[in-house]
């Protein structure tokens, strides 16, 4: 079976006054049809840019300066306005902000079906009705107006309203972080479930291993517009390898934690910025397994992984 | 034994919904009252961590408020090292508590005025209670609250767009520190940070609390955080406070069904 979505060789630049800025580095990845993949790290590491690439979003002063991103097989801008809802469709973080505060939900979903699949306005309310229920929500709140959901509700209406158009692709950029942990849980398994109902492939964007874990099929490691690390959540959980990885899954805070009086492990420092990249390994500053040759050459990415201390040793 | 830090004592919060009086007497529509907190009563020992936990609308962030005295509660009361908040008058002494209590907010974005450089935050405390009156003084302590939150001296002249999210609540903590503080109310530090971050500052409110002794009230969503930092953890639903226990206690042995569903809700990083 052909991939869903390949991304080749992506560059992505954004132009500054002084300098280009290099957001997204070389990023390659592949994804398979009903596939749901993460992409985990810190602000800045690129995980919304890549997104927001996929759906033709990049605006000037950013540009894709190269690279190919096809879905399907084709590339994406040969879908023109097809994309965004047809073939993609998209989460963001805050529900409030991505539902129109004017209009009932049932409307905005009804209008987005209508919309995008040519259907009658009475057919269209009826998928509405079937949306909402699928994801939860007792369809009399088909009047209802956003403000009167609490959060949890209002992302599950923006997972009816991405789903809306039956795309392939969903991409998720931080579904949950604006949600209390306890919902964090049935939004993020609704989101499995649908998508996996639908045979829809899920992008999850998040900074959180714990919600990366729970969810996804494989992750990917982003750092400062690279690719760290790729593989399926399993192995990458069991047996990181990148020390970021490490340093991202031993600071998340879990309940077995020993007692109040350790400490938790950190990855000290923070992230650099695009202007003052660091010489080598970009992460080298804050690695604890720093070689002499991390301060001086790129690691290639290979085997799945960017770093000194793996190439050469399976190679 | 030493007296605590924090009592609080059966604090009670309404909060008025009904329609305008005119509507009510056309529609004769009785009064709507929410109560956000019910009765709420805990005391946290000095130099210890008591965590409130709770989903959105339980009334943790109402506390925080009446606790740190932006808020008067309908009834009960909070005492704070000895001095009771709402009975005292004596605005002396009332003056004293506002200086031994210190809160650091949610977000670092709005709770740092954006148009003051990082010197001149720190500094306000400092001259609202005429702490240190001379220039060098100032500049001398300016520099070790911001070498005791992990940021450089040079970063004084800086505003705070300049500063991504975590060290912005760094200088949200030194501020707080800014008046030597006993207590501190934490509403969400972190929650508005990256998971690596959240870890830094989280270390940073420990190893505070070893090196200066403090107290905190800390208030979270998140169990897996609240593990990590309370001694003792309170847990509130809808304004009622359910659960209270040591922290060991009630992760071993959780009592009520709720605090089991928060537990089990959790995320964890394994396979």
């Amino acid at each position: 079976m052909a991939p869903l979505l390949e991304i080749t060789d992506l560059n992505v630049v954004f132009q500054t006054r002084r300098k280009a800025l290099k957001a997204i580095d070389n990023l390659s990845v592949t994804m398979e049809p009903g596939e749901i993949l993460g992409f985990v790290g810190e602000s800045g590491a690129g995980k919304s840019v890549t997104g927001a690439a996929i759906m033709g979003l990049i605006d000037p002063p950013g540009y894709i300066a190269s690279g190919e991103i096809k879905l399907k097989g084709r590339p994406v801008a040969d879908y023109g306005t097809n994309l965004r809802g047809k073939e993609v469709g998209m989460i963001f973080q805050d529900p409030l902000t991505s539902l129109n505060p004017l209009r009932t939900v049932g409307d905005q979903l009804a209008e987005t079906i209508q919309h995008n699949l040519d259907l009658s306005l009475t057919e269209a309310r009826n998928k509405a009705v079937a949306g909402l229920r699928e994801v939860g929500i007792d369809p009399d709140r088909f009047n209802s107006y956003p403000h009167e959901f609490s959060g949890g509700m209002r992302q599950r209406v923006v997972i009816a309203l991405a789903l809306a158009a039956e795309p392939d692709l969903i991409i998720a950029d931080e579904p949950t972080t604006a949600l209390d942990v306890s919902i964090q849980a049935q939004v993020l398994d609704l989101l499995r479930a649908v998508c996996q109902k639908r045979s829809a492939s899920v992008i999850l964007i998040t900074h959180d291993m714990g919600v990366i874990s729970q969810t996804t099929d494989r992750v990917a490691v982003l750092y400062a517009g690279r690719m760290m690390e790729i593989g399926t959540t399993s192995d990458v959980i069991k047996q990181p390898r990148h020390p970021y990885t490490k340093g991202l899954i031993a600071s998340t805070p879990v309940l077995d934690h020993v007692s109040v009086d350790s400490t938790l492990p950190q990855i000290p420092g923070a992230m650099p910025s695009l202007d003052a990249l660091p010489p080598g390994c970009r992460f080298h500053p804050r690695c604890g397994d720093c070689k002499p040759q991390c301060r001086t050459t790129t690691p290639i990415f290979e085997n799945d992984i960017a770093c000194h201390l793996f190439t050469g040793a399976s190679a | 034994m030493t007296t605590p830090m924090v009592i609080c004592e059966h604090l009670t919060k309404r909060f008025d919904l009904s329609d305008p009086w005119l509507v009510r007497k056309l529609t004769g529509m009785p009064k709507r009252e929410l109560v956000a907190v019910d009765a709420v009563s805990f005391e946290i020992p000095r130099g210890k961590t008591y965590a409130l936990v709770g989903e959105s609308g339980s009334g943790k962030s109402t506390i925080a408020r009446m606790v740190v005295g932006l808020m008067r509660p309908d009834a009960g009361g909070v005492t704070i090292d000895g001095h009771n908040l709402n009975t005292s008058q004596d605005a002396v002494s009332l003056q004293a508590v506002r200086q031994t209590l210190q809160m650091v907010f949610q977000s670092p974005y709005s709770s740092l005025n954006p148009r003051w450089r990082v010197n001149d935050i720190l500094l306000e405390p400092i001259r609202a209670f005429d702490l240190i009156s001379d220039e060098q003084g100032q500049n001398r302590r300016v520099r070790e609250l911001l070498d005791q939150v992990g940021l450089s001296a040079s970063d004084a002249a800086k505003y705070p767009h300049e500063f991504s999210g975590g060290q912005r609540q760094r200088i949200s903590i030194a501020r707080g520190l800014a008046s030597n503080p006993a207590f501190m109310v934490c509403d969400e530090p972190t929650s508005a940070l990256d998971v690596s971050v959240q870890a830094q500052v989280l270390n940073l409110l420990k190893e505070l609390q070893r090196e200066l002794g403090l107290t905190y009230l800390f208030i979270s969503h998140d169990m897996a955080v609240v593990r990590v930092m309370a001694h003792h953890i309170g847990v509130l639903k809808h304004g009622r406070l359910i659960e209270a226990n040591a922290a060991e206690t009630l992760f071993r042995s959780p009592q009520d069904t709720y605090t089991k569903t928060l537990i089990d809700a959790t995320p964890k990083v394994m396979v």
